[in-house]
């Protein structure tokens, strides 16, 4: 499928104010992009650690083994087509997370805990 | 019998570096970067093995050599790597089905090294097995990706295999310095061809047909690439000898 689109990379001034052409480009011809999330050491999460461009699951595997685990950074490796990544809107913060704030009564600060109890 | 344990552990580390040296050639050109990081990542995994095998050979010579004596002041027809493994980089898939036809044959080699007489082989082809066990899928991966995947990546692999194909024979043609190693290195002939022909089946690529093999490296015969590679490799050693950083 052949669509016009602008590519923009961080600090690029957008084309149109350049004077530049609009590049017509081919989207199957780029590789997509993957999350990656390292898992450290047996018993912790997978914690997101950036992402990479792979052709296939595979490769993306291979390439965050090569990018991101060559410091014995991890133990296991998981990918995610970025595309299958829903996220929450900025814009909706307000109403998404304001709500929250003034519920202190959700936090288990109201009870008398016996000494002998650690670490809660 | 010792100096042809000390040629058979120079022939080894000899394949590792010329191949690691290089595939190092990639650095800063990958065609992405992802794909130049993990040659070069290969790359470091060949060197690393080759200063092991140098370092034991040194130790095996008693003259006073190094490591680093071994790789950047032996002369050309001192080296004793396989034809295959100094061959051009030429285009991503020549590097790719290089890189396959030696980490078949270094994984079946290994595997058999690490049960071998010599202790001190079979460490350091035991601890080099997983890394090339890596190599390995790695390539086969990329060799089914190209030969499976456009008109254009199909027909390069067809190119590549046409142009590494006639360095491959070799491998399996034990110099005389192997032959009191204990391994039968024509043994390894025919798993490697079922590797292959596996591998390029998937890839829908034929299997290549029989031609006449070059042959030559083991005994420090090679293609006129290496001494180009060698100039470059020990030209600051030979400039400004006993140099250190």
């Amino acid at each position: 499928m052949n669509i016009q689109i602008r590519k923009l990379y961080y600090g690029d001034i957008p084309e149109d104010k350049t004077g530049g052409a609009i590049v017509s480009k081919d989207t199957k011809s780029d590789w997509p992009l993957w999350e990656v999330f390292i898992r450290s050491k047996q018993g912790l999460d997978h914690k997101h650690v950036g992402s990479l461009h792979a052709a296939d699951a595979q490769m993306a595997i291979e390439n965050a083994r090569d990018v991101y685990t060559r410091r014995m950074e991890g133990v296991s490796i998981w990918v995610v087509e970025s595309k299958h990544i829903t996220a929450s809107n900025p814009e909706e913060a307000g109403e998404l997370y304001e709500p929250a704030v003034d519920k202190i009564y959700r936090h288990p600060t109201f009870y008398d805990l016996p000494d002998e109890v650690n670490h809660m | 019998m010792n100096n042809d344990l000390i040629n058979y552990t120079l022939h080894l580390a000899d394949n590792s570096l010329i191949l690691g040296q290089r595939n190092s050639e990639w650095c800063g050109h990958g065609p992405v970067l992802e794909q130049d990081i993990a040659i070069t990542n290969i790359s470091l995994d060949l060197i690393g093995q080759a200063r092991n095998f140098y370092q034991y050979a040194a130790l095996l010579r008693k003259d006073g050599s190094t490591e680093d004596s071994l790789a950047y002041l032996r002369t050309e027809r001192e080296y004793k790597n396989c034809l295959l493994t100094e061959q051009p980089n030429g285009d991503w898939a020549q590097t790719i089905l290089r890189q396959f036809f030696f980490s078949s044959y270094q994984y079946l080699l290994y595997q058999q090294l690490q049960t071998g007489e010599d202790k001190q082989l079979a460490a350091i082809a035991e601890k080099s097995l997983k890394e090339a066990t890596y190599h390995l899928r790695w390539s086969s991966e990329w060799v089914i990706r190209l030969g499976d995947g456009t008109e254009e990546s199909h027909d390069r692999m067809l190119k590549a295999a046409d142009e590494l194909w006639r360095y491959t024979g070799e491998m399996f043609i034990a110099a005389d310095y192997e032959k009191k190693t204990g391994i039968d290195i024509a043994a390894l002939k025919e798993p490697w061809q079922k590797r292959v022909k596996e591998i390029f089946n998937e890839a829908t690529l034929p299997y290549p047909e029989k031609i006449f093999m070059q042959e030559g490296g083991k005994q420090g015969k090679h293609t006129e690439h290496l001494g180009y590679i060698l100039s470059q490799l020990q030209y600051m050693q030979r400039a400004y000898p006993g140099c250190e950083w």
